[in-house]
């Protein structure tokens, strides 16, 4: 967990995998700030 | 159970468009915009497809209708590099070639904004003038071309006409609807006319399939991506009833639903649901395909030498009638909706989906016999690194059964290849979104293979800015057990008669007994 502590992150989250909004609550718990975070459609 | 509109057919169609993978894909435009001497537009002409090899491709032919899902499944992966033996014709639809879907381009074209060269026109004119839907009428527009190569080369270079290839050649070119209006500019008039067309060949094979009446379809609901309109009304409207006109359907009127690529599944409930009213008989939901995305994934594909397998221009139709009895119902009311408090995560968006529709009829996830998310072709997709978009599904359908105790763990592979489907669909957005499995489901459930099946249409609203929300439908269709036949054909006077007498004779003998 201490990987994302204080850490900045930017998110890139994919419709069809894990969408940006579940990786942001999970950067957050970890203790990141979070910078960027969009869902993207690969199809 | 009885009373719900039915699956009366559904049409598939594709257009192989090599040519318009060099010029209008997104992928490729903006590669041109911000590298111009890139080695992937240099490499990219020598990765299009023939005709023929889209023809024999497996996935295009299962696409309308001449092989099968199973098919698919039991051919070694990948596919690009193997042929099948491919027809023209399907049994849902066809493939048309490039030089032909531009003679229809200009059939749909009402506004005098396609132009094509005499020779081209004249050549292509003859071909769709034998085309069993399209015929020596529809096709005489193209006869009335008098211009050369060069008037349409000065289209192009003076009036800021989008040019249409053929084999490399300048062929014609789509004018500008206005001047100054970029929402009617020759860019935007080539996207919604390549559009308007395939929604034209696929509703022309749905009324071909289906052996209906045209002047039977009262209603068509649009669900493609794109919007027609001017600058006073962006997305006013309406692709429905442009393209009901240039196929025949003189009784429809029509309307555009929009949802990414959940538009379908959309679409569908509203046609269901229209014709569980009574509020129409017959209504045919239709998309064309989109010219901005063929050859998305093009840069991996050429990257791994394969040919460019988004080379082609998609469309489907679908026909909802009141019930006959026979054909597969479609349960409006097992229905999955992801909503504005769902959250993101994809267990809510597969509980919203797909169990919690289940939970409330009382159904479990083995109840389904077949699943049909994003059917998207693995093909495209998984040297693109964005994977098999239905297995992965699939998956999340299954571990959401083990959690809830429905499924064992080690059932989960057993339970993805009996309750899976292998994607054969275009990467074109709304196209590959659950319709694909239709026509094989309305086929599966005649013959009495399976029951039930599960339509999951997916939507990246987020794309649009407008919200960070995603968005999702899905229905459950069953095969018909007979028993409501007659229910959903509404307005008819005879069985208004046969109620109203019902209620009186109730009520008399309710007045006796007293």
């Amino acid at each position: 967990m201490a990987l994302l502590k204080d850490k900045k992150v930017v998110i890139i989250g994919d419709r069809d995998g894990i969408p940006g909004p579940a990786i942001e609550e999970c950067a957050k718990s970890a203790g990141a700030e979070v910078v960027f975070s969009s869902t993207e459609c690969f199809v | 159970m009885g009373g719900y509109a039915v699956l009366k057919g559904s049409s598939y169609t594709l257009a192989i468009t090599p040519d318009m993978v060099l010029r209008s894909g997104t992928t490729q435009t903006t590669e041109k915009a911000v590298n111009p001497e890139s080695e992937y537009l240099k490499e990219l002409p020598k990765h299009l497809r023939s005709y023929e090899d889209a023809v024999s491709y497996l996935p295009n032919q299962v696409y309308i209708g001449n092989k099968t899902p199973e098919d698919l499944a039991a051919e070694e992966f990948p596919w690009y590099d193997k042929k099948t033996e491919g027809k023209r014709e399907g049994k849902y639809g066809e493939i048309m070639p490039q030089d032909e879907f531009i003679g229809l381009i200009q059939i749909c074209d009402v506004f005098d904004l396609v132009k094509l060269e005499k020779a081209f026109a004249k050549e292509t004119g003859k071909k769709l003038a034998a085309h069993g839907l399209i015929g020596v009428e529809r096709a005489a527009i193209l006869d009335k071309n008098e211009d050369t190569q060069e008037e349409i080369a000065k289209l192009v270079k003076e009036e800021h006409a989008e040019p249409l290839y053929h084999d490399g050649k300048l062929v014609g070119a789509v004018k500008r609807a206005h001047d100054i209006d970029v929402n009617l500019s020759a860019h935007v008039m080539l996207e919604n006319l390549v559009t308007k067309a395939s929604s034209v060949l696929s509703l022309l094979h749905l009324v071909k399939t289906t052996g209906i009446d045209p002047s039977e379809i009262e209603y068509v609901i649009d669900c493609c991506e794109e919007a027609c309109g001017d600058m006073n009304q962006r997305g006013g409207g309406n692709f429905a009833k442009a393209a009901a006109e240039v196929a025949g359907l003189v009784n429809a009127t029509g309307s555009d639903a929009r949802g990414f690529c959940a538009g379908p599944a959309h679409a569908l409930l509203n046609a269901a649901s229209l014709v569980k009213a009574g509020t129409f008989k017959a209504v045919a939901v239709t998309a064309g395909g989109c010219t901005a995305k063929l050859g998305m994934n093009g840069k991996d594909h050429v990257k791994k030498d394969m040919p460019i397998l988004e080379d082609a221009i998609a469309g489907f139709s679908v026909l909802i009638t009141a019930d006959d009895g026979v054909s597969p119902q479609i349960r409006t009311d097992i229905v999955g909706k992801h909503t504005v408090g769902t959250g993101s995560s994809p267990q809510a968006v597969i509980g919203s989906l797909v169990t919690n529709p289940l939970d409330e009829a009382g159904l479990k996830l083995t109840d389904i016999d077949k699943f049909s998310p994003e059917m998207q072709n693995p093909d495209i997709t998984k040297p693109a690194g964005a994977g098999d978009v239905p297995e992965a599904n699939y998956k999340m359908i299954a571990a959401l059964g083990v959690k809830r105790g429905e499924i064992e763990r080690k059932a989960i592979p057993q339970f993805v290849k009996d309750h899976g489907l292998t994607g054969w669909a275009p990467t074109q957005g709304h196209i590959p979104s659950g319709v694909p499995y239709l026509g094989f489901a309305r086929e599966d459930m005649l013959a009495g293979k399976i029951k039930r099946a599960m339509i999951i249409g997916k939507g990246s609203l987020f794309l649009g800015r407008m919200t960070n929300l995603f968005d999702g439908v899905s229905f459950v269709i069953e095969a018909n057990d007979g028993s409501g036949a007659g229910e959903t054909a509404g307005i008819d006077e005879g069985r208004i008669k046969e109620l109203i007498g019902e209620a009186m004779r109730e009520f008399a003998g309710s007045l006796l007994s007293k």
